[in-house]
Formats: C-alpha cells, sequence, structure tokens
C-alpha cells in the first residue's frame, strides 16, 4: 500500500505535539469541536491532541468524577513522555527486567509449510509472558511520578492482571484485578498466579462476567479510589488519555520490529499482521510501521468479537469506536475461545485506521485459531497464546487463499506465550478425542 | 466563572422546578427504572401523588457504569423484559402525572438512536430532561444544542472531585437543574451521608442560580433532610429501587417517597 500524499516524518518518541492550543473547557469552543481531519493533518499514530480524538473516534466519555483524574493523567504523561530521565528509567527497566529488546524469529519450517515467509516478533519471551508488560511498567512508572499507591486493572485471559500485579510487586504498591467469572474460570491458574504477586482478584459476576464487564467494574471502582489510585488500563482503549498513552507505551515493539526486520530482509515486511481484542499489541506494532514504511497492517479480531468488521460506531467504556451492538444500541456479548479477545469494542484509533484504509481488519474463528495454535508448536517449537493465535491463523488462510502471494514476507507479532492456555486446550482437544 | 447572567428562557424543567423553589419548597425527584415490571407506570403516579417534583426515569442500558448493584439488577430485569428507548418513550407518551419527567440514560442509546430523532421523541413523549452521566461537558455539546431546541433541559454533573474552575462552565451549560454528585463513587444506598454530599452542593451553588439537587448516596428522610440544609433538592434512586425490586409496588413507592417529602418539609 502506497503512503497517503502528505505523510509527514516518523513520530518516533517526538514531543508531544498539539493539533490547536488548549481552550477553555467548555463545549461551544469552535476548536473543541474540529477534529484531526480539520486541522493540520496529523502524523498517523500521532499526538491525538487535546480532545483525544483519532479522526471521529476516541474522546473522554466518561462520568463528571473521572473526569479531573483523566485530565490529570494527561498532563502526567505529557510531562513524563517528554521528561528523558522518564525515558530512561523505563527503557532501562524493560531491558533489564522485561527482558527487551524482543527478537525477531525467522520461522523456516512454517515458511515452508505455507509458502509465505513468516517472522514472529516474539512479545512471548518478555517477563509475564506477553506484551502487556510494556504497557503496565510505563503506567506503573508513571503511577508512581503521580504519587499514587495503589494500581486497580481489569483483565480478560489475566495476562494484563498479571503484568499489573507484576509491575505493582516491582513499584511495592498495592494491586486489585477485576476478572469476569467467566474468564477466573477459564484462566484458573493466572488468577493463582496474580494471586502469588500479592494482588487481590476480584470475580466480575455482571452482564456476560468477560472482559467488558470486568472494565466497567474497573471504572466503578475508580470512581471510589480515584484520589489514591491509578487505574492501569490493559489496551488502547477507554477515555483520553489511555489509547494514546497505551499505544505510546506499546510502540516499542514497532520501533524495534521495524529496526530488525530491516537488519533481517534489507526492506520493510509487505505486511505485518496482529491480533486485536482491544487492540494494544496491533496498535504498538503499527505504531512503528504506520508512518515509517509502507508494510499492509492487518490486524486481527476475534470473529465472534469483531468490533471493526461487524460493529458500527458507538460509546462505550470512554471511548467512541467501532461496537457490537444491538438496533438499540445495547452492547452484545462478544464470544471467543481466547479470553484476552473476548470483547465487543476495540481501541478508537483502529476504527480510524479502518476508516483511513491504512489497516485492515479481518477475523478468524475458534476452529482455525485452534489449528494455528497447534501448527505452530508442532513446526517452530512454541506455543503461542490462543490470542495470537487468531494472527497466525489469518496468515495460514490466507496463504492457502493465495491473498499472500508466495514469498511475501509477513511479520507476525506472537504478542503472548501458550503456557496459561494450555489446560483450556487440552480439555477441548481430548473432549474430541 | 461566577453566575454570569445568561439571556436565555428558562425550559420547563427549570421553570417548574424555580417555581417549586422559589415558592419555599424542597425539591424531591425519585429515580426509578423504566420497564422494570407490569407496573411501572403506576408507580410513576404513585411517586408524583406522593409529592415527587419531578421524575427521573431510567431507561436501561446493558453497561451502567456509574451504577451500583440495585439499578444494575432492575436495569438488567427491565432489559430482560424486552424494554427499549422507544418503547419507554411511546409507554410515556400514554402518561401524564402532571410533574416533569427527566429521562436518565448512557450516552450510546441517545448516540445511536440520533440526536435529533431522539431529542424529538423525548418532547413527544412529555420528557423535559435529561441526564447522560457519561457525556461531560466536553462531550456534552452537539447533543445539547439538539435537546435545547427540542424543550429537553440537559442535567449536568458536579462532583466531588470537580475543581472549582470546571464548576462555572458545567453551570452555564446546565439545563433544568445542577445535579450535584453527593460522593465518589456508584450509585447505591448508604448508612451514613457523605461529607462531601453538602459540601459539593455548597460549592455548586457559589456559581449558580439553577436548582441543586444532590443525588448518588442519599437514601433515607434523615439524609434527605441533611442535605436539603444546604441544597435545594434530592435525587434519591437505589433506595426506592430497591424497594421495587423487593415487589413493594406503587404502594410502597409512594410510602418511601411520602416519608422523604415530610421530612423535606419537616427540615
Ligand atoms: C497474549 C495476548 N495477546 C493479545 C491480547 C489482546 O489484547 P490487545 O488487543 O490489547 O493486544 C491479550 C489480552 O489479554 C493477550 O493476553
Amino acid at each position: 500500500m502506497a503512503p497517503p500524499p502528505g505523510r509527514s516524518a516518523p513520530n518516533t518518541f517526538g514531543a508531544p505535539r498539539q493539533l490547536h492550543p488548549p481552550c477553555p473547557p467548555h463545549s461551544d469552543c469552535e476548536l473543541y469541536t474540529m477534529t484531526t481531519e480539520t486541522t493540520t493533518p496529523a502524523a498517523i499514530m500521532g499526538d491525538p491532541g487535546p480532545t483525544g480524538r483519532f479522526g471521529e473516534f476516541g474522546g473522554r466519555y466518561v462520568p463528571e468524577a473521572l473526569v479531573p483524574a483523566c485530565i490529570e493523567l494527561e498532563a502526567a504523561f505529557r510531562d513524563a513522555w517528554a521528561d528523558p530521565a522518564f525515558r530512561d528509567e523505563l527503557d532501562s527497566i524493560l531491558r533489564n527486567y522485561g527482558g527487551r529488546p524482543t527478537p525477531v524469529t525467522d520461522c523456516g519450517r512454517l515458511t515452508e509449510q505455507l509458502g509465505v515467509r513468516v517472522l514472529l516478533k516474539r512479545e512471548d519471551l518478555t517477563h509475564t509472558g506477553s506484551h502487556k508488560l510494556n504497557n503496565v511498567i510505563g503506567q506503573g512508572l508513571l503511577a508512581r511520578r503521580m504519587g499514587k499507591r495503589k494500581l486497580i486493572a481489569e483483565t480478560g485471559a489475566g495476562q494484563h492482571g498479571v503484568a499489573t500485579a507484576t509491575a505493582a510487586a516491582l513499584f511495592g504498591m498495592e494491586c486489585i484485578v477485576y476478572m469476569g467469572e467467566v474468564d477466573t474460570q477459564r484462566q484458573e491458574l493466572n488468577v493463582f498466579r496474580m494471586e502469588l504477586l500479592g494482588a487481590t482478584v476480584v470475580p466480575v459476576t455482571s452482564g456476560s462476567r468477560t472482559l467488558k464487564d470486568a472494565v466497567n467494574e474497573a471504572l466503578r471502582a475508580w470512581v471510589a479510589s480515584v484520589d489514591d489510585t491509578h487505574y492501569c488500563l490493559g489496551s488502547v482503549m477507554g477515555p483520553h488519555p489511555y489509547p494514546w498513552m497505551v499505544r505510546e507505551f506499546q510502540r516499542v515493539i514497532g520501533d524495534e520490529a521495524r529496526e530488525q526486520t530491516r537488519a533481517l530482509l534489507g526492506t520493510d515486511p509487505d505486511v505485518v499482521v496482529a491480533c486485536a481484542g482491544g487492540g494494544s499489541n496491533a496498535a504498538g506494532i503499527f505504531a512503528g510501521f504506520a508512518d515509517a514504511t509502507s508494510s499492509d497492517l492487518v490486524a486481527v479480531e476475534a470473529s465472534g468479537g469483531a468490533a471493526v468488521t461487524t460493529g458500527i460506531p458507538g460509546v462505550l467504556h470512554g471511548m467512541r469506536s467501532a461496537l457490537i451492538q444491538d438496533e438499540a444500541g445495547q452492547i452484545l456479548e462478544a464470544e471467543s475461545i481466547s479470553a484476552g479477545l473476548d470483547y465487543p469494542g476495540i481501541g478508537p484509533e483502529h476504527a480510524h485506521l479502518a476508516e483511513l484504509g491504512r489497516a485492515r481488519y479481518e477475523s478468524a474463528g475458534d476452529e482455525a485459531v485452534l489449528e494455528a495454535f497447534q501448527l505452530l508448536a508442532r513446526t517452530e517449537g512454541i506455543l503461542p497464546a490462543l490470542e495470537s493465535a487468531h494472527a497466525l491463523a489469518w496468515v495460514v488462510a490466507a496463504a492457502a487463499s493465495g491473498e499472500l502471494e508466495p514469498g511475501t514476507t509477513v511479520l507476525v507479532n506472537l504478542s503472548g506465550r501458550g503456557d496459561k492456555d494450555v489446560a483450556q486446550v487440552r480439555d477441548i482437544l481430548r473432549g474430541r478425542a | 466563572m461566577s453566575a454570569s447572567p445568561t439571556i436565555r428562557t428558562p425550559g420547563t424543567l427549570e421553570s417548574a422546578l424555580l417555581t417549586r423553589r422559589d415558592a419555599g419548597h424542597k425539591l424531591l425527584i425519585p429515580y426509578i427504572t423504566a420497564g422494570l415490571d407490569d407496573e411501572w407506570l403506576l408507580v410513576l403516579e404513585a411517586l408524583a401523588g406522593a409529592g415527587a417534583d419531578a421524575i427521573e426515569v431510567g431507561v436501561p442500558f446493558s453497561d451502567p457504569m456509574i451504577d451500583g448493584a440495585v439499578i444494575q439488577e432492575s436495569s438488567l430485569r427491565a432489559l430482560e423484559r424486552g424494554t427499549t428507548p422507544e418503547g419507554v418513550l411511546a409507554d410515556l407518551s400514554r402518561v401524564d402525572v402532571g410533574v416533569p419527567l427527566v429521562v436518565m440514560t448512557y450516552y450510546n442509546l441517545i448516540y445511536r438512536a440520533g440526536h435529533a430523532r431522539i431529542a424529538g421523541a423525548m418532547h413527544q413523549s412529555g420528557v423535559r430532561g435529561a441526564i447522560i452521566p457519561d457525556l461531560p461537558l466536553e462531550e456534552v455539546g452537539g447533543w445539547a444544542a439538539v435537546a435545547d431546541l427540542e424543550d429537553v433541559a440537559t442535567v449536568l454533573l458536579v462532583a466531588p472531585s470537580t475543581p472549582d474552575e470546571r464548576i462555572g462552565a458545567i453551570c452555564e451549560r446546565s439545563r433544568g437543574f445542577v445535579y450535584a454528585v453527593g460522593r465518589m463513587g456508584v450509585t447505591g444506598e448508604q448508612a451514613v451521608l457523605a461529607d462531601s454530599a453538602r459540601e459539593v452542593a455548597g460549592r455548586i451553588q457559589a456559581h449558580t442560580d439553577l436548582p441543586v439537587c444532590v443525588g448518588i448516596g442519599v437514601s433515607t428522610p434523615d439524609q434527605a433532610a441533611t442535605v436539603c440544609e444546604v441544597a435545594d433538592g434530592v435525587v434519591v434512586g437505589s433506595a426506592l429501587v430497591r424497594r421495587l425490586l423487593e415487589g413493594r409496588g406503587p404502594d410502597g413507592a409512594a410510602e418511601f417517597v411520602g416519608s422523604l417529602r415530610a421530612a423535606m418539609d419537616a427540615g
């Protein structure tokens, strides 16, 4: 895909850019009602400005009680992100504690089998086993800088909960994790891991008892504790500044991978693929390629939670984005084999990237995902997270259908490792035997 | 920002509440969830009869993030009975309870229906105000401008965490009354009234002549009377809805609201 005209230089860790000068917080401000489309074209995946808008998506749809906290968080993040000392400390922890940079693995046997060249960005090798660590170390440091002493988080698969519990232990903070009751059963081992790390896990019994409801409950808890508590949101969703901040904390994936694939291939990969629940690992890897390269970007959602392809614009969890909902606007329950993708929405920047046509949104069903999970294990000796297996499943299907031509280079973000899913997959496969 | 005298004609809700307040009455605004059971329209009538000055009608949403267990439960029950925004407005258009109705719901239902369409439908069914808790000042402009044209007052909220600099701007954009959030938390009954309830009401009153009503965490006649030492009125939700969930019906609702009324009048 050719970059659209006027695309500006890659915005890597640049000083925050303001789309327009801050205006007094009242809604009639003319500048406020403008979106990024009507101001100077921002870099793709740049700074969404004070209103937190990605095109028409994003924003800050939270109860008044939380607005001051979101404003404070945005200011603190802008300040920290422009502070070299903060960046150095984050970088140092990610290296010396988190195991970054993660390698890119050139998959010989899988490539032979599929006919397309598959490269894996190995986020499964980070400490705690998924990309979620990148974000929580960033937010943990920020929370400490803001003087907060408690972290709360929602979790689906438990990976973000485990990561948050880890950051809380590392920084000596208290930690409470909200997790849908269905997910506490699917991901029992992760519940115990969080408890070992000193966190309290609160099972959420409202609604579909999955990730969506865990977010509701975490927001409710935040309202009641906002003075001393930071809400460590796990993906590029929620009210401004979260979608932007979490993407910036995750862009290390894409920045590393771009340099690594250039060294390996002498050029950029043809296609960059990632799974998307809320969309943080996808946003993180896309951020390294969206502006700087002309690689095709593909995000793969669970087919039972495909917000971009089957959803319509709406407002939930503080953001305007693509949501799976009924005629009246009631949010529908997503359904997926993987707890981490069981979410009826997606981060607002993805809705925007889809609208711009800069990224493509595809989906994969449970069956294809189970196949891909086993395929990677057998051909490469890597057990992927069920979430990450969605990205692989799409590659397998697209290679088979010819959509990916033979010889195409495909960089897949292997967002996490599959150890947490082994018991679930065993039960499913044994149930069939 | 202090209360600059904006030249605008108060809408129906604002006029009704100002008239009551200026006659020396405290304002009582009970909340119920629409579609909770077969009797919910009878409950509305009972509330008006028991001394409500306006009634807040909750249109149930699948993800009520600022609501605690009781209103989550009532929303779920209503949704399971097939309650929709359109159905609620159609039902409301068939009753006239004699006091203004204010819809409370979450923004996605408004957004999905379309601002103009649902504001028009609200007006048609006699609704004169709307409380949309996930639509704060910075996001409310588009909706509020449309609602103004339909005489649907967009009531904005001020929380204990709201800094003084924001309160003026919120009051300026609020219509009908200003909703003072009594405590940092979700809706739900509280044994003890939070200190923040009176404190936030007082801070708001320094910025506006609009009625200031405290909701969230006001659960008993005593608490209502105490809050009204400072505030112009109260919104009472969970304490009433719990009684309805327990099956106490229109009579039970009237009895409870009557006791709130009596305490506020005596105070
Ligand atoms: C390994 C892994 N990948 C992906 C996800 C989905 O999240 P996101 O779309 O934000 O990357 C999760 C969420 O739990 C996860 O654990």
